[in-house]
């Protein structure tokens, strides 16, 4: 049946490319052709009048609409696309996307000059620069996982900067050393355009890299590393370009000292100012943000409006404009996903990721497109040829020297297969392109160049693309062939792996990373204060977060099962925990599973499928399902690389389930461990049903949400317990209420035996989770499970069974909606 | 995070250098890792309440990544993060009652703890009885420290085992 569907996928995307490209080429024909009858129209009010007296009920006035028709046309055109090469699963797999949309352009583009013979659409770098590429490193930034990357920010700016200096020194030398020898034929070229030409080609390229490594699934290190490289390396590509072409303009005698030395200032003039006008408007941003709760509707709005004002700011001052959308990106992530409400923040998300993906397939397309252009073509078998293999060779070269240099100073090791994996994702892509057709024509190479630049890009894109999934997995199982990892060894492995991040977090609570603490510490007092909501604030706490996001999914969850069993239409789906083997795409979680597999500490991730396959036959078959049984339920370990970035799909994590459980285990765990003190038995009935009330409690909160008692704060202090009682092997607290609000309506929520507890003894109970200043939300069907809900939560007993359910009790009672503070980590 | 960071830290400065239970509670993390309540059972042995600060270090050095250390005396004391102290602390997480072998239902109860909800007894037993046969060389139907050590012997433990920055 699969089978069926995908014969069936085949012919129908072979049927809707085939009208994909009918329609492609009426519109190129008619966008050219029908230029005319307009013509002829327009110019009838010009001819005698009898005529054009006639009103007309219909008219055709394509030149009145030309240009958005084509635009749109064309928009419509690379999302038709996407979907037809989706609809077959066995292309897309093997081919990444990037290259089929280049291919699909080409053939366009060769649909559209096979009818006219003009060049039509190339993608002008005034269109890329300030349409298409904004949106994809806006998106690049907002989603950016800032605590990977800035864990990670020595290696990438070091990549960034010394490995793009170095390529584009390198290429550039070594392309003129060889021009001198008159291999590439008559070039009339000096050092300093080639060394123009190697600047610009050097840089690795950020949608390029993005398509493609979306497909191999690298370990989320890996691909912070290469990502981040790519983005920061515009600076330093912005003011190499600028300065050779500057150079070339004035022309090489016309050089002098200063001007170098001024080169070496501008670079650090762009990178640091690009930055800070980026972290300027992310500031605006989330101070404006602040104040939007009453105008939700256009919350989105202000989110693109200004992070877009920021690249354009940066790009009139001649600063990286990269570097500062991705900044704004960046630093004003948390902001605003503390601020924004769930909706807005839902649309943000989607939002973008639809603009930087439409961008990035317009882009590819338009590569395509383009290169049917017969004016810019120069062919020069040796320079093309030549340039590719120095650009690979030196790449390599680079990143061997630089990995070896930085492990001597990286916690985490980068391995041979990190590195080839570096090396080969170097892809060039649009911007390169880019900014070689602004070159200035009168160059007389520009022509060569733009060629050569091309077929570079092409070459990266397609060729590496589609051969670096192979590679990597001809590079994983080539080296674990040998590993056929022991049941012992799976499990034992996994715990060590929970006790490493138990210390770690213990350590790490210890204060290590000193600059990290300053931050949060800074952050906390001045920053939030600033630009965070005040409800926002409270709800900071990071357990509490995690809880409200337990909560939060079982209120979804049980929304959803009440539909399934309602037999409802319509189908939500739920995380995809369950681990599919034969699907590659179901990797992207795969690597902690995979973690377990290997000894060593490498990054790249291998399909499970990969080993089943080397499984050799006389296994026990017992032996097998148990395997297989561990690799689907043991607890994933906290990922340290937590990482679901993606530029088409917006995963939802689904470590929540698990930590749900592990979560709840635990607490039940430690109030078991309540003992009764001083107060004997009657204490110890007494207590047991107040502790089950309480268990009860915690999950209907004592403080209603928000409204009428926002902080129930709790000031308690930590009793060691006396020696007294050497039996009581559990936690005690103190506790004093300090909050003054302590009016009927918190009566009547409260435990009436609380209060009166309060006085008689010296030691209450309450779990040690319940710290200062928070309010807990309960899940809906925490609330279907107590029977006796206090009176305020009467307002849900209608139980609105719906997705906005989670709002509705949010909502409350107050104006100031509750925005919910996720974990300052969690990737969205 | 950031409350028992300032507790712990007006404690350190305040030179009461004592954690307590509720210290380690209070962390977030350790409430969503299965072997939470296990570790922080390990830093309070023996029903101790508090904990000082040389004993927090101890534990804690045995996470140090091991020196290969050539010309080391064969004859000094074990250090601290030798690779076998660190199978030492592993394995006193399994082995709650301290007999020196991992039972069967020991095992079971971390297995419980380390799988899904969603495992059911039978699986949970058949999977603890392949393990244990897996690693018992001596049929005695429990795990040994020997035992457990040598089912381990390929498994890079400087790697898993270690926290860089200790060194």
């Amino acid at each position: 049946m699969a089978g069926d569907r995908r014969r069936c996928g085949g012919g129908c995307s072979l049927w809707s490319l085939v009208l994909l490209l009918a329609l492609a080429a009426l519109l190129g024909c008619s966008a050219e052709g029908t230029g005319e009858p307009s013509r002829v129209t327009g110019e009838t009010p010009a001819g005698p009048n009898s005529k054009s007296s006639r009103y007309q009920i219909v008219t055709v006035d394509w030149q009145h609409v030309e240009d958005p028709y084509t635009i749109a046309s064309w928009v419509l055109v690379a999302g038709l696309a996407k979907i037809v090469f989706h609809l077959s699963e066995k292309v897309t797999t093997v081919v990444p996307e990037s290259a089929l949309l280049i291919v699909l352009g080409l053939i366009l583009g060769g649909i559209v000059w096979a009818a006219d013979h003009t060049a039509s659409f190339t993608l002008t770098p005034t269109v890329f620069f300030f349409y298409l590429l904004p949106p994809i490193v806006l998106d690049a930034g907002y989603f950016m996982p800032n605590r990977h990357f800035f864990g990670n920010l020595g290696t990438i700016l070091m990549y960034a900067v010394i490995g793009t200096i170095w390529n584009a020194a390198t290429t550039g030398l070594s392309l003129y050393g060889v021009s001198k020898t008159k291999i590439m034929g008559n070039l009339d070229a000096g050092l300093l355009e080639f060394l123009l030409f190697g600047s610009l080609i050097a840089a690795v390229d950020p949608v390029a890299v993005l398509a493609v490594f979306e497909e191999v699934h690298v370990n989320e290190m890996l691909f912070i590393i290469v990502f981040g490289e790519s983005l920061l390396n515009d600076a330093v590509t912005v003011v190499l370009y600028n300065v050779f072409k500057s150079f070339v303009e004035v022309g090489p005698e016309n050089v002098e000292g200063l001007d170098y030395f001024k080169g070496i200032v501008s670079f650090f003039v762009v990178s640091l100012g690009g930055t800070a006008v980026g972290i300027i408007f992310a500031f605006i941003l989330s101070l404006i943000t602040r104040f939007t709760k009453h105008v939700r509707v256009i919350e989105p709005g202000f989110v693109f409006i200004i992070s877009y004002l920021s690249y354009l700011t940066a790009e009139m001052l001649s600063l990286s404009a990269i570097l500062a959308i991705t900044f704004c990106g960046i630093c004003c992530q948390k902001y605003v996903k503390a601020n924004l409400c769930e909706q807005s923040i839902t649309t943000v998300r989607y939002a973008m990721k639809m603009l930087a993906s439409g961008a990035e397939t317009i882009i590819f397309m338009f590569l395509g497109i383009s290169a049917v252009n017969t004016e810019i073509w120069t062919w020069n078998t040796a320079f093309i040829l030549l340039t590719l293999v120095f650009i690979s060779f030196y790449r390599v070269i680079g990143v061997v020297l630089q990995t070896w240099i930085l492990n001597h100073y990286r916690v985490v090791q980068l391995e041979i297969i990190d590195q080839v994996v570096m090396s080969y994702g170097g892809l060039r892509g649009a911007v390169a392109f880019a900014l070689v057709v602004l070159l200035d024509p009168k160059m007389p190479v520009k022509k060569l160049f733009v060629s050569t630049t091309i077929i570079v890009v092409y070459f990266t894109v397609i060729i590496q693309g589609l051969t670096i999934k192979p590679l990597v997995n001809w590079l994983k199982v080539k080296r674990s062939q040998h590993k056929e990892p022991l049941l012992n060894e799976k499990l034992h492995g996994r715990a060590f792996d929970h006790i490493l991040s138990a210390i770690e977090d213990i350590s790490g609570q210890i204060g290590h990373n000193y600059l990290r603490d300053k931050w949060t510490n800074f952050d906390r007092k001045y920053l939030s204060k600033i630009m965070m909501r005040k409800s926002a604030q409270i709800s900071r706490d990071k357990i509490l977060s995690v809880f409200r996001e337990l909560n939060l999914k079982d209120a979804i969850s049980y929304v959803s099962e009440g539909e399934r069993k309602g037999s409802l239409a319509f189908i939500r789906s739920s995380s995809d925990v369950n681990v599919d083997f034969t699907g590659p795409r179901h990797s992207v979680v795969d690597s902690s599973v995979s973690a377990v597999l290997r000894e060593s500490t490498s990054e790249v991730c291998l399909d499970m499928q990969a080993i089943e396959n080397r499984t050799k036959s006389p296994k026990d078959r017992e032996e097998i399902v148990t395997h297989h049984m561990l690799q689907q339920h043991l607890y994933k370990p906290r990922k340290r690389y937590r990482l679901n970035y993606s530029r088409h799909k917006l995963v939802r994590s689904d470590g929540e389930k698990q930590d749900k459980e592990i979560f709840q285990r635990t607490m039940k765990k430690r109030l078991e461990h309540f003992k009764p003190t001083k107060l004997g038995n009657n204490y110890t009935t007494k207590f047991r049903n107040m502790k089950k009330e309480r268990a009860a409690k915690k999950k209907h909160s004592d403080a209603v949400p928000n409204g009428k008692l926002s902080t129930h704060s709790v000031a308690f202090q930590v009793k060691d317990s006396e020696a007294e009682d050497p039996s009581d092997g559990g936690i005690s607290f103190l506790i004093t209420p300090a909050s003054n609000e302590s009016d009927e309506i918190r009566a009547g929520i409260e435990n009436p035996s609380f209060s009166v507890e309060e006085d008689q003894s010296d030691f209450q109970m309450i779990p040690p989770w319940m710290s200062n200043e928070e309010t807990v939300i309960p899940s809906q069907r925490a609330r279907l499970q107590i029977p006796g809900s206090p009176t305020n939560f009467r307002r849900l007993t209608p139980l609105q069974l719906s997705s906005r359910s989670i709002d509705s009790f949010l909502l409350a009672d107050i104006p100031d909606e509750h925005p919910l503070s996720f974990l300052p980590e969690s990737s969205m | 995070p950031f409350a028992p960071l300032s507790t712990i830290q007006d404690k350190l400065s305040r030179l009461a250098l004592f954690f307590s239970r509720e210290d380690f509670q209070r962390i977030g993390e350790l409430a969503v890792n299965p072997l939470g309540d296990r570790i922080i059972n390990a830093f309070f042995p023996d029903d101790k309440q508090s904990l000082d600060f040389r004993s927090f270090i101890r534990i804690l050095a045995c996470f140090r990544p091991t020196v290969k250390d050539k010309y080391a005396d064969p004859n000094a004391a074990e250090p601290i993060n030798s690779r076998s102290n660190k199978l030492r602390f592993a394995f006193q997480l399994y082995d709650q009652d301290r007999d020196g072998i991992i039972s069967r239902g020991e095992l079971i109860q971390v297995l419980r703890m380390m799988l899904e909800a969603q495992v059911t007894e039978d699986q949970l037993e058949s999977i603890t009885d392949r393990t244990i046969q897996e690693a018992d060389l001596d049929g005695d139907g429990a795990i040994s420290f020997e035992e457990f050590r040598k089912s381990l012997e390929n498994i890079n433990l400087e790697h898993k085992m270690s926290i860089r920055f200790l060194q």
